[in-house]
């Protein structure tokens, strides 16, 4: 089986983001890190690879530095990688994201693309479907469980009420949400860091993936943003010591507010 | 005045509050229209939409709808935008929303915005970004504006509409069949509102323990949503689904209970948009301080019985 996931790097969560004041862009010179759900994208590659045997590429868009999120990911166990880089996609939005991806996806060839289901810098969680609709195969979202069998492939999708059983035939797009223990995703092992030194990294640019620069970057974005501001402070709120009557002044407190 | 379509969000026929949200928001952008998408329509359903102010409803509810992942919805809203050509088209941002939202984007050529809490004059998007660290304004430049809105970001109010039905007729695509619904597995048998919609939500952290019922016991007293934090659902004491943060659900209720929570900033990513949040603590040092409104450093296990009592002796 052809298996390509779709890993982003992203700033780290835990230091401050920024959105740059000359193009309102992101600032992605701070600490970047392998976007989480994207590692649970890479497990469950290697889990599909591991019953059904094939290949599992890496695919990612972005600057240089976003190599490192790649070896992360071929220290874990992918095979090889897909770097596509190229200056003229700074600034792109979902819509020139999905197109980019999707262009470099028909030159790759893949009976299933893995995607995490959200990232944590712009977390619009839309890439899957828009991948889907571009390439025009089935979409098999928010997946808590994969399962293939020949052709068919089927999920459960993650919804508020439990899950839907959803199914289709290969080839499709997946995207996947978080699991607990024993789904989390697989640490590098020494051997896996050594091994990923010497896995393949292609880099393309746009036009290896026949992608038209009039459809990408801030240039051709489908929506801009105007203006930013830091989110006003939090006024200062009350604290009180529990001494047996936490409780009481819990629900004055709600009733001040008529939440009760 | 410019038509604005609204896409209904409900389940079994019964309609979410958040569509009510965006037919009052649709309202001062222009004239509302409801999109219906799917079994369950009724007389019942006509007149909710009516009374927050649709002034047509466009009626699509084949059972395929439903029976096949997003890209039937897409498609529906695809075929309106081309035929009625709306001034803009709002979603509710919930992970299925957004994924109607995107994919109709590429259908109609249009630009996209998500998780949006306000729209203004000129189809202007407010989006709280970076977990609400940021706000930044910003404005589709080609296409119908498709924008996606928050729940509980706009206060529902009642307007009458003329509530003019028009049926609509989908002829599917194959490749809006590719993926089927083959059954819905309801694992919730709770009547607790659902996590992103709650208007209250009460989250515990580890600090509860293994036994949820005393979080339970809080938002059942409270008609709120029962919320956790990933230090929870990574231990197995509640589901996933639940798991407010930011690689779980965002959500932005008018009240926030975090009893047990330590509030790190991935916590937060999820809750700090919340309009007031209370805190429930012993260790006064915790992060969570740094946005509490309200709170009580103590033992949750002694402070939320007596909450839960005075609520109820206050009912
Ligand atoms: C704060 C902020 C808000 C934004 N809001 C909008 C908006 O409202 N509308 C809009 O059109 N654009 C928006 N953008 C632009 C958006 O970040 C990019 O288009 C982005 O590449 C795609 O969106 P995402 O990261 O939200 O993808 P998501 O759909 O959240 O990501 C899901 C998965 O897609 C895959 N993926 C995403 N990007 C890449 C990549 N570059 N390489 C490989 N795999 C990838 C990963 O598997 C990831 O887990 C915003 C950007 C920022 C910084
Ligand atoms: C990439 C990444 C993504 C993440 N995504 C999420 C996410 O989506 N959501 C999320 O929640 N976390 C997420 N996390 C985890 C996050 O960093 C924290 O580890 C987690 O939120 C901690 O949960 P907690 O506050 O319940 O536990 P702890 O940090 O252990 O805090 C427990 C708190 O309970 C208090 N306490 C203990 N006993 C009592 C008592 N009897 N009475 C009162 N107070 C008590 C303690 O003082 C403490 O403050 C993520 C982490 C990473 C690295």
């Amino acid at each position: 089986m052809n298996i390509v996931v779709c890993v982003k790097q992203v700033p780290d969560t835990a230091t401050e983001r920024k959105l740059r004041s000359d193009d309102n862009t992101i600032d992605r010179s701070a600490n970047g890190v392998i976007n989480e759900l994207c590692e649970y994208a890479v497990e469950d590659a290697l889990k599909l690879k591991e019953a059904h045997g094939g290949e599992v590429t890496v695919l990612t868009m972005g600057p240089d530095q976003a190599t490192d999120a790649i070896r992360k990911a071929l220290a874990m166990g992918a095979d090889k990688a897909v770097h596509l880089s190229d200056e003229a996609l700074h600034g792109s939005d979902a819509l020139s994201t999905s197109y980019a991806l999707s262009q470099a996806l028909k030159k790759i060839g893949f009976d299933v693309v893995i995607l995490g289901s959200e990232s944590t810098d712009a977390r619009t969680g839309m890439l899957a479907a828009m991948l889907a609709e571009r390439l025009g195969v089935p979409q098999l979202t928010l997946a808590s469980k994969i399962e293939v069998s020949g052709s068919e492939i089927s999920i459960h999708r993650q919804t508020d009420y439990g899950y839907d059983k959803v199914e289709a035939t290969l080839p499709a797009v997946v995207s996947v949400v978080e699991k607990p223990d024993p789904f989390k995703p697989r640490y590098p092992s020494f051997k896996g860091i050594m091994a990923a030194k010497k896995k393949p990294i292609e880099k393309i640019g746009i036009s290896d993936a026949e992608i038209d620069p009039a459809q990408i970057g801030l240039s051709a974005a489908w929506s801009v943003v105007a203006d930013f501001t830091p989110a006003p402070p939090r006024g200062k709120g009350v604290v009180v010591n529990d001494e047996g009557d936490g409780g009481t002044k819990a629900a004055e407190f709600l009733v001040s507010k008529k939440f009760i | 005045m410019a038509e604005i379509l609204v896409l209904v969000e409900q389940v079994d026929g019964e309609i979410k509050k958040v569509t009510l949200e965006l037919l009052t928001l649709a309202r001062s952008l222009g004239e509302p229209s409801a999109v219906w998408a799917g079994p369950g329509y009724t007389d019942t359903a006509k007149a909710r939409l009516s009374e927050y102010g649709a002034e047509k409803i466009y009626v699509a509810d084949s059972a395929d709808i439903a029976d096949y992942l997003v890209a039937p919805k897409a498609e529906l809203l695809a075929s309106l935008v081309g035929s009625r050509s709306p001034a803009a088209v709002l979603i509710a941002s919930t992970t299925e929303g957004k994924e109607v939202a995107g994919r109709l984007a590429i259908k109609t050529d249009s630009g996209v915005i998500t998780d949006a809490v306000g729209v203004a004059e000129g189809f202007v998007a407010e989006q709280p970004v970076f977990g609400g660290g940021v706000i930044v304004h910003s404005k589709v430049s080609r296409g119908t504006p498709i924008i996606a809105l928050r729940p509980n970001s706009t206060q529902p109010v009642a307007a009458a509409g003329a509530g003019a039905e028009e049926k609509v007729d989908v002829a599917l695509s194959d490749a809006a069949r590719g993926a089927r619904v083959v059954e819905r597995v309801k694992e919730k048998t709770s009547s607790r509102p659902e996590l992103t919609e709650a208007a209250i939500v009460v989250s515990g952290g580890r600090g509860v323990g293994a036994d949820f019922s005393i979080i339970e016991q809080l938002a059942d007293s409270l008609g709120a949503a029962v919320g956790a934090s990933r230090a929870v659902t990574d231990s197995g004491w509640y589901p996933h689904e639940f798991q407010v943060g930011q690689t779980g659900k965002t959500v932005a209720p008018q009240l926030y209970i975090a009893a047990g929570i330590s509030g790190a900033i991935q916590h937060r990513a999820g809750m700090q948009t919340a309009k007031t949040i209370v805190v429930i603590n012993k260790d006064a040092q915790a992060p969570i301080w740094e946005i509490a409104d309200f709170g009580v450093v103590g033992d949750l296990h002694k402070v939320l019985p007596q909450l839960i009592d005075e609520i109820t002796k206050r009912k």
